[in-house]
């Protein structure tokens, strides 16, 4: 049965324009980066070493965004950046997102033993310094792109089993599942068919927060120099590159820095737009 | 009885939980691969060099057997000898322990003074455009985390407008013989005012970064409930009375508007205590948590496990003030 929830006509609202423009302006320069990009992000070059973005005296045309100590490209490097950063989002978003929402769908539906053990495990997953573990599990798995998804599924997924654990509990104690058991359905249909749906909203609440918090997680991982190896550029890297640099070119930090900062926020601004979007009920 | 019960629950769950925490650490850090002993010898090391030192740390024995001889040590307040510093973990660990403490705690006295102030201006001007401006100003502070303000912070007043500094936690030519390891306290009960201020300029852009996400969250809820307690009859009662609003909003309506905030700042401490280990990192800060990145770049085991352990236990131990905080201000929870 619907309600006429869904029905509700309201305006999407300027953040969620925002925030979904540049969001999608991210995946376009992400997709078409090799064509975009106006130079070699792996090119070095010291002769073009350190020069200044576009409107500062010594900058060169097609370098609109200065080079690095190395030469490189620093608009370029965002641009292919933006590659391995979306996909990070995307595919440790997603799978942070589905296993730590199956676990608290369980713990908090079923209840009894299955949540005894769930609800145990982030206890204590709850007691590690998630950086730390992080670093921890890179040190283990080696570095590169599966490591740090794995890294971020395994650090984070207690953050979807408790929302959603909390929320499982509360659909399930409403009369609308009890009728759906007095009128014979199987517990994991109800969990599915019932429960799933209304805790959706918070779900893509999570999922969208979950993407940028991907992101941060790559950022500091390369911070560490522990992400992908130096070659293929990465936000983090730059952004660790710059830091040491920051008082003879401030460029190579700052840029990196603002995509960065745009790109966290975008997601959790499009997840709180979402949200309410959904869920007319909320607020 | 039954409060005592509770307490003793909550104990042994927190044991059960510091347990799990040594056993996943014990085993995730011992598949690493790479010989801890291997990096500390020179090359010229021979085989048996190598095995004589494995014996002597004890790592050619099973993961079960170490793990039950570093238990037996634990409980003897023994954590080990760090590998790389070649001193006892424990030693190590509380020397750096004083450093990280006073960022977290600055920090959370900065979120509060910040959070605070957002809530109670929020809810005296509610519904108007200034209520609006501190949404969306906490709107966006809680959507950026600690690492990016970091980062934000030291191109703002470290380089731009350099007025802090951005790495380490005291000028070396300040350096007074500290007889602890809490400077800071140290530096106020010896009324030397100008170590003082040295240390809070090192502190305050790490301590910052730390605290704008935590300000955001204590501003939302703190204004949330504050709002809520508005409409209750005893805070009408007091209007009618004559009290004007800042009294009826921090006499009235804070005390009992608090008690939701405490539980969320408390598991949001915790965070922020997490986040020490890469602001630290960022700030070139000498705390726990910068020292913990350099036992995992150094595989120095014996270390890592006594930093997360450590860790562990100041999540733990906050969790469990909070609770019995909330137990002690809320009376009707006392008999429940």
């Amino acid at each position: 049965m619907r309600d006429a929830r869904g029905d509700v006509k309201r305006p999407i609202g300027l953040r969620l324009w925002l925030s979904g423009g540049w969001l999608i302006l991210l995946v376009l320069a992400a997709l078409l980066a090799p064509w975009i990009a106006p130079q070699d992000p792996l090119a070095q070059d010291l002769f073009t070493s350190r020069l200044p973005p576009f409107w500062e005296a010594g900058a060169e045309p097609g370098y609109w965004l200065g080079s690095d100590s190395l030469g490189r490209d620093v608009l370029s490097r965002i641009i292919h950046g933006a590659r391995l950063a979306l996909i990070v989002a995307l595919v440790a978003g997603t799978l942070t997102c589905v296993i730590g929402t199956a676990l608290g769908l369980i713990a908090g539906y079923y209840r009894g033993w299955p949540d005894r053990i769930i609800s145990r495990f982030v206890d204590i997953w709850m007691a590690f310094p998630p950086v730390l573990f992080a670093i921890l599990l890179i040190a283990v798995l080696g570095t590169g792109l599966t490591s740090i998804i794995i890294a971020i599924v395994v650090i984070d997924w207690t953050r979807f089993a408790r929302v959603i654990r909390a929320e499982a509990m509360t659909q399930g104690a409403m009369d609308y599942v009890a009728s759906a058991q007095v009128a014979g359905r199987k517990r994991m249909g109800t969990m599915l068919t019932e429960i799933l749906p209304n805790v959706l909203p918070t779900i893509i609440a999570l999922l969208t927060l979950e993407m940028g918090i991907a992101v941060i997680v790559e950022a500091i991982l390369s911070f560490v120099n522990l992400s992908i190896s130096t070659d293929s550029p990465t936000w983090g890297g730059m952004i660790s590159e710059g830091r040491t640099s920051v008082h003879q070119a401030w460029w190579v930090l700052v840029f990196p820095l603002i995509t960065l900062f745009l790109t966290v926020l975008s997601f959790s601004q499009l997840g709180e737009g979402l949200k309410d979007r959904f869920d007319p009920v909320l607020r | 009885m039954t409060l005592l019960r509770n307490i003793l629950m909550r104990l042994l769950s927190t044991a059960i939980t510091l347990f799990g925490v040594a056993v996943i650490i014990f085993v995730v850090i011992r598949v690493v691969p790479g010989n801890p002993i291997a990096m500390m010898l020179p090359p010229g090391a021979t085989e048996a060099d190598i095995a004589r030192l494995q014996a002597q740390y004890g790592f050619d024995k099973s993961i079960f057997e170490q793990f039950m001889i570093w238990l037996r040590g634990v409980v003897q307040g023994d954590f080990g000898t760090s590998i790389s510093l070649r001193q006892p973990v424990s030693s190590l660990v509380l020397n750096r322990l004083p450093a990280t403490l006073e960022l977290s705690i600055v920090a959370l006295l900065i979120a509060v003074v910040i959070g605070g102030t957002m809530a109670l201006t929020g809810t005296r001007w509610r519904n108007t455009r200034k209520e609006g401006a501190i949404d969306v100003s906490t709107g966006m502070a809680l959507s950026i985390p600690d690492f990016l303000w970091g980062l934000v912070l030291i191109l703002l007043f470290g380089v731009l407008w350099p007025v802090f500094h951005i790495s380490g936690r005291i000028s070396p030519a300040l350096d007074i013989d500290f007889t602890t390891n809490f400077y800071l306290f140290e530096a106020l009960l010896r009324l030397r005012f100008d170590v003082l201020g040295d240390l809070i300029g090192h502190m305050f852009m790490p301590a910052l970064a730390l605290a704008i996400p935590l300000s955001a969250i204590i501003a939302q809820l703190l204004k949330q409930s504050l709002k809520e307690t508005m409409h209750l009859d005893y805070v009408t009662l007091s209007r009618t009375h004559g009290y004007g609003e800042h009294h009826v909003i921090t006499r009235d309506a804070l005390p009992n508007a608090i008690l939701p905030t405490l539980t969320l700042v408390g598991v949001q401490f915790t965070f922020l205590i997490g986040g020490t280990v890469i602001i630290e990192r960022l700030f070139s800060y000498e705390g726990l948590g910068n020292m913990a990145i350099d036992a995992v770049i150094n595989r120095d085991l014996p270390l890592i496990q006594g930093i997360v352990i450590l860790f562990a236990l100041i999540f733990t131990l906050v969790n469990l003030a909070v609770d019995m905080l909330y137990v002690v201000l809320n009376p009707r929870l006392r008999h429940a």
